[in-house]
């Protein structure tokens, strides 16, 4: 124990690990309220994403409460763009006058992204131990102890495991792809003993069904799980050493995107990061408006109990919890008439009216909302008002907003605050009204806000000077008025947002509106399209250590779990892969296509270059190697393009072709045959010749059997390979045998052959 | 702080400074006045010589009896039990009654009185901070009984108080003379208040008591009284002794209760082999401190008898009980909660605890337990409640404002990552179809309630309001609405 000791705290350069004094420094949290995303935009042009509310309470009092429960005594609440917003709603709030718990908060102004609010953090030197690090949207009701204990038990064996993330399993949708909090597919491989993260990976969705593994993940774990049903709770729990690593790598911004993956790939630090399922409890990250309205939901479903309007009273009056999930606040005036659905809360001071329906939505307080009304799966901030006829579905309200009489919201609308929508206006799906004019150079990628500097700080220093704009802006609005009349009807105040291209085809993605139902179907085609396609492809010879994705349907979970007899991938996801496996274990998800691709694109380059058969068989070796393919596929691979190359050459008659065929056979006999080890190699090649004919160059089909025979002559393929390719055929279907029958003739000749030797 | 030792100072400092004997008389004072106690100790820490000032606090701190040695301010302490019992971090009815009556009582001790009206002053800072602790979690009613006994209490005590100065004027008069010779007479006079509180308490509500919306009316002319038979001096040396007095007996008072709250288990316990004989079968449902207390109770006077544990789905505390029993040498079988219909006949005792009785009898209890008592009275099963006399409640459940329910997370019922895809809003109609309620309790009708077992003995439901009549004033009712409609 002694000596584990020492060399720990040897190691540890910034804090000692002993554990009294472990035991004696306050637990730190530094909770960065900015997301530094603009996918809330145009809400948080004029307020932060943390004082959004969320069931009619601010984020960022779920994530101090949070925060608070877990035993957190210190937190720093790292404010940037809105800062003054953010501090002063914290001055005003009780957090900053509990006992046992101090806030503080760190002012920015110039940081654009995570990493460079954990260096301005570090050059602080507040952070003296352990940290949790989590962003101003989380909010969670996970008990952190076994987390944290966990933590500093592998931190005082190893001091390099810097960090412990929180996941949490959430089933991907199988047709759209996206988790429920409307974020890409996440690919995580995990060692299931240690449970350290050992590759990350989101945004799949681009990548198409394929994921590249380093093998030397596979060479060193004897174990690992992949996962693509886990969701990334973005709370971790640090070690100060991570605040210096963002330090010395200055290019790191992002903390997944760079610091997670920088540590993962970066082998000669050697830091780890390792993660914690959480089972019972919640977590969750407002990411995009799908999202919100998730986490809402869940919310209002008590997933986040003792989260829930009814029991957390900070801020916010008193609510009670009635039959279906409706959240009543005291004083409410409310038409006998007005029809409140399930799952909805309804805030203080609010008032209903005649035969109005209300049904899976979040009313805040002091609105107003006339007779006849319809409003589902909508968000209604405080001081709206609604009047008669609206009809509101799946969209986000902000405060202070009018809707004139008669007035509809399309699905996936969302009102910036203080808009005026004129009467008996219909605003369009998906679309965003702001008062304020959209910034002119907009970000078409939101990946582009911390990679592209110029655009970011122009986005930072819009939202900077919002807070004096603000007072402008009741006299700009006269003039907005002429301008923006026409988008928005006769007294309708405020600017549409144009969405940006390409984007728009993204838009239902992250809308707070569920999924059209046409969009369900073209998905659910595109992808059984895919997954034909992936069959076809998989298919082909599968001969190497390979995993192929083996599609989603039913019919193939059969094979696939016949396949899956090895114990080192657990079934934990969602695309099934089947091994084919022997008894190696390199496994690429890169398949022989891409393989045959690369040798004939070598292969042409020598053809071209005139490169010597020597340096041309090194080339393909190599190849053969980091595909780790064996020589039958190398082989298969440049008849291939030998072939192809044939093709390639004009030529007007079959004869023409056949000479072509000699000659290219000449000049590359050498490279050819120096693959051809051994029979099975020369099945191969027939084989694929084979299927050429029959498939991709069926002009070579009459020449088949010359060409077997001239490949014979030159010694390439052995007659044993020829007749045993026969037998293989013998029980293969009709159709299959075209060439064998085309090759009777020859056959025939090889069978005597053979017996007069004997 | 100043104004504790305004209060506190001229009785104390004459102990403290007499370091030799202190341990003694501070023990004795201990004994009856835990409420002068934690004014104490602010003086203690100013003194130079910390070492008599330690040795006090830890003759205080052997006692345990709820004492409260550090002393930040009251305002401080009453927010962070709110926060607790908001963030539900208290559970428990006993837990959370205790946890109660302790700040309660230092509420009462830091509050500055004056020299009239000295019970309304009390029963007001009690309401307001009732008030707020009963709106921090409504459906934990044993606060709201707690703060209603303490109520109760200062109503109770000021009555005696004034009851005993108006009967015998010398015994106000021996007051006024003992009053001079500190602290020491104090036995004297706070046995009495104690039998005048018994006494009282014993007593069923009068009309007098009823019709007295103010009792402190009363007080105005006594003091006017005492104070025209002696002179000036002394007069307010009187008053200031009285408002010391009622003070401290409602504190002394509480102290009971606290430690009435902490030994409600074993005076359960005690009656356990009357009820529970040899070879029995015992079934019970959850877990509770009370149950496992009485069962072992049983199990130590050598009866021998069996337990069914039915498991208390979701939060699965039959299997900490099973766990429990067994480590004490019960027989145990476990059961789930759907079985218990099909066991019931060979049981030959129901034996429970609950959340909180109701005025009428009627039971809240952990989640199940009606079906449990529907499966007793069908096979003629006795269906006992055990419960401590904090858990009485003055309140009909047929209140609206009576929060019966609470409705926990669902991740106890079910695995979240498993179902996650039957809640996705993003395809379908955006409304999720699938709803869990996890609801924490359930209500038991009184008739289906045989035996009520409190710390004061068995009792038939029909008996509960009587009870409640003992321990509650009709006054106090009302706190819960008010602070319903207030917030």
């Amino acid at each position: 124990m002694g000596a584990q000791k020492k060399s720990a705290s040897t190691v540890a350069a910034r804090t000692s690990d002993d554990p009294e004094e472990l035991a004696r420094v306050p637990l730190q949290a530094v909770l960065l309220a900015d997301s530094f995303t603009t996918k809330f935009r145009p809400i948080t042009l004029e307020r932060p994403k943390v004082l959004l509310p969320l069931a009619n309470v601010p984020m960022i009092e779920y994530a101090l409460s949070w925060l608070e429960s877990v035993g957190v005594e210190e937190v720093f609440v790292f404010c940037c763009a809105h800062a003054k917003q953010v501090t002063n709603y914290l001055q005003s709030s009780p957090w900053f006058s509990q006992p046992n718990f101090s806030v503080a908060t760190i002012e920015s102004h110039n940081s654009v992204s995570a990493g460079d609010a954990l260096r301005l953090i570090y050059e602080r030197n507040v952070i003296h131990g352990d940290f949790i690090l989590i962003s101003g949207d989380t909010l969670s009701n996970m008990s952190l102890t076994r987390a944290l204990q966990e933590h500093r038990e592998r931190k005082k064996k190893d001091s390099n495991a810097v960090m412990t993330m929180v996941i949490k399993r959430s089933k991907l949708s199988p047709v759209t792809q996206q988790s429920r909090l409307g974020t890409d597919e996440l690919f995580m491989a995990i060692d299931p003993d240690t449970k350290q993260l050992l590759f990350y990976e989101e945004n799949t969705y681009h990548l198409k069904g394929t994921l590249s593994l380093d093998k030397t993940l596979l060479i060193d774990n004897p174990s690992i799980t992949l996962h693509n049903d886990m969701q990334d709770c973005f709370i971790d729990i640090c070690s100060p050493e991570v605040l210096s690593l963002f330090t010395d790598n200055f290019d790191y911004q992002h903390l997944r995107r760079h610091f997670v993956k920088g540590l993962l790939v970066d082998d000669i630090m050697g830091y780890k990061i390792y993660t914690h399922e959480i089972h019972s409890s919640y977590a969750a990250r407002v990411d995009n408006y799908r999202s919100y309205d998730t986490i809402s939901k869940d919310i209002i479903q008590r997933w986040t109990y003792p989260l829930v309007p009814d029991v957390l009273l900070l801020g916010s009056s008193a609510t009670k919890l009635e039959r279906e999930g409706i959240y009543r606040a005291y004083e409410i005036v409310q038409s006998r008439s007005a029809q409140i659905g399930p799952l909805t809360v309804i805030g203080n001071n609010t008032r209903i009216g005649n035969n109005t329906t209300i049904a899976n939505s979040v009313i805040g307080k002091g609105c107003s909302i006339g007779s006849n009304v319809l409003i589902e799966g909508s968000y209604i901030w405080d001081n709206v008002t609604v009047e008669d006829g609206c009809q509101l579905r799946h969209s986000i309200v902000c405060d202070g907003v009018v809707m004139k009489s008669g007035s509809v919201l399309s699905p996936g609308v969302v009102l910036s605050f203080k808009v005026v929508v004129g009467q008996n206006v219909t605003v369009p799906t998906y679309s965003k009204v702001s008062l304020l004019l959209q910034p002119t150079k907009q970000d078409s990628d939101e990946e582009l806000e911390y990679a592209d500097n110029n655009s970011d700080v122009e986005a930072s220093s819009i939202a900077g000077t919002h807070n004096n704009l603000n007072g402008e802006l009741t006299s700009d609005l006269s003039e907005m008025q002429g301008s923006a009349t026409e988008e928005l009807g006769s007294g309708g105040v405020g600017y549409i947002w144009s969405i940006c291209e390409g984007a728009s085809e993204e838009e239902w993605r992250h809308s707070i509106a569920p999924v059209p139902a046409e969009k369900l179907v073209e998905l659910s085609q595109t992808m059984d399209d895919d997954l034909d396609f992936s069959n076809q492809d998989g298919n082909a010879p599968a001969s190497s250590g390979e995993l192929k994705p083996g599609g989603v349907s039913d019919s193939d979970d059969e094979d696939g779990d016949a396949n899956n007899d090895s114990a080192y991938f657990e079934k934990e996801v969602v695309f099934q892969y089947s091994i084919a496996y022997k008894d190696v274990f390199p496994i690429f998800l890169n398949n022989t296509a891409n393989f045959s691709l690369q040798v004939e694109a070598t292969f042409l380059r020598a053809v071209h270059e005139n490169v010597k058969v020597d340096h041309v068989i090194l080339e393909v070796n190599s190849l053969k190697l980091s595909y780790n393919m064996e020589f039958a596929a190398c082989a298969g691979a440049i008849f291939y393009s030998m072939l192809k190359l044939v093709l390639g050459t004009p030529y007007n008659s079959s004869a023409e072709l056949y000479n072509a065929v000699i000659n290219v056979i000449n000049t590359w006999q050498r490279l050819l045959k120096s693959y051809l080890s051994g029979k099975d190699e020369e099945i191969e090649i027939i084989l694929k010749f084979e299927e050429m004919c029959s498939e991709s160059a069926k002009e070579l089909s009459p020449l088949f059997t010359k060409i077997l025979c001239l490949l014979y002559d030159k010694d390439m393929i052995s007659e044993d390979a020829i007749l045993d390719w026969e037998s293989e055929k013998k029980y293969a279907e009709e159709s299959d045998r075209v060439f064998v029958k085309q090759a009777e003739k020859f056959l025939q000749w090889l069978r005597e052959a053979s017996e007069e030797e004997d | 702080m100043a104004v504790l030792l305004h209060i506190s100072l001229p009785p104390i400092a004459v102990v403290l400074h007499g370091t030799s004997s202190s341990h003694e008389v501070c023990s004795r004072m201990e004994l009856r006045s835990c409420g002068i106690l934690f004014l104490v100790i602010p003086v203690c820490s100013l003194q130079p010589q910390a070492v008599s000032g330690s040795s006090l606090l830890d003759s205080f701190k052997g006692e345990g009896a709820g004492v409260e040695v550090t002393m930040p301010d009251v305002q401080s302490l009453v927010n962070e039990f709110i926060l607790k019992l908001k963030k539900r971090k208290v559970e428990g009815s006993q837990a959370t009654s205790r946890h109660a009556a302790v700040l309660l009582r230092s509420v009462i001790s830091q509050q500055r009185i004056g020299y009239t009206n000295q019970a309304g002053t009390l029963i007001d800072a009690v309401k307001a901070v009732g008030e707020q602790l009963v709106a921090a979690n409504p459906v934990e009613l044993a606060v709201g009984n707690i703060v209603r006994r303490v109520l109760h209490i200062i109503r109770e005590e000021d009555l005696s108080l004034t009851t005993a100065a108006m009967a015998g004027l010398n015994l106000s008069a021996l007051s006024d003379d003992d009053d001079d010779t500190g602290p020491v007479d104090h036995p004297v006079l706070s046995a009495a208040a104690v039998a005048a509180a018994s006494r009282s308490t014993l007593r069923p509500p009068s009309l007098q008591t009823l019709l007295e919306d103010m009792p402190d009316s009363t007080a105005v002319p006594h003091t006017s009284s005492s104070g025209g038979d002696s002179e000036g001096k002394s007069k307010s040396a009187d008053k200031s002794s009285r408002s010391r007095k009622l003070k401290h007996d409602v504190i002394e008072a509480l102290n009971e209760l606290i430690q009435d709250i902490d030994t409600c288990h074993e005076q359960i316990a005690e009656q356990a082999v009357e009820h529970i004989h040899h070879n029995e079968v015992i079934l019970t449902l959850g877990s509770s401190r009370t149950v496992l207390q009485f069962l072992c109770a049983a199990r130590e006077k050598k009866r021998s008898f069996r337990v069914f544990v039915a498991e208390g789905a979701p939060r699965y505390q039959g299997h900490l009980l099973a766990k429990e029993l067994v480590s004490r040498g019960l027989q145990t079988t476990l059961i789930t909660d759907s079985a218990v219909f099909a066991m019931i006949s060979r049981v030959n005792m129901v034996i429970v605890g609950a959340h909180a009785v109701m005025a009428n009898g009627g039971v809240i209890a952990p989640v199940g337990l009606n079906m449990v008592a529907l499966a007793a009275q069908r096979h003629a099963v006795p269906f006992v409640v055990l419960a401590g006399s904090h858990k009485l409640c003055p309140l009909y459940p047929h209140n609206p404002e009576v929060l019966l329910n609470e409705l926990r997370s669902p991740s106890e019922l079910l695995d979240f990552g498993e179902f996650s895809d039957c809640m996705d809003f993003g395809s379908g109609l955006g409304s999720p179809l699938l709803h869990v309620v996890n609801p924490s309790f359930d209500y038991v009708p009184p008739k289906l309630v045989s035996l009520f077992i409190t710390d004061t003995g068995g009792h038939n439901p029909s008996y509960m309001y009587r009870l409640i009549a003992d321990y509650y004033s009709a006054d106090d009712l009302v706190l819960q609405r008010k602070a319903a409609s207030s917030s």
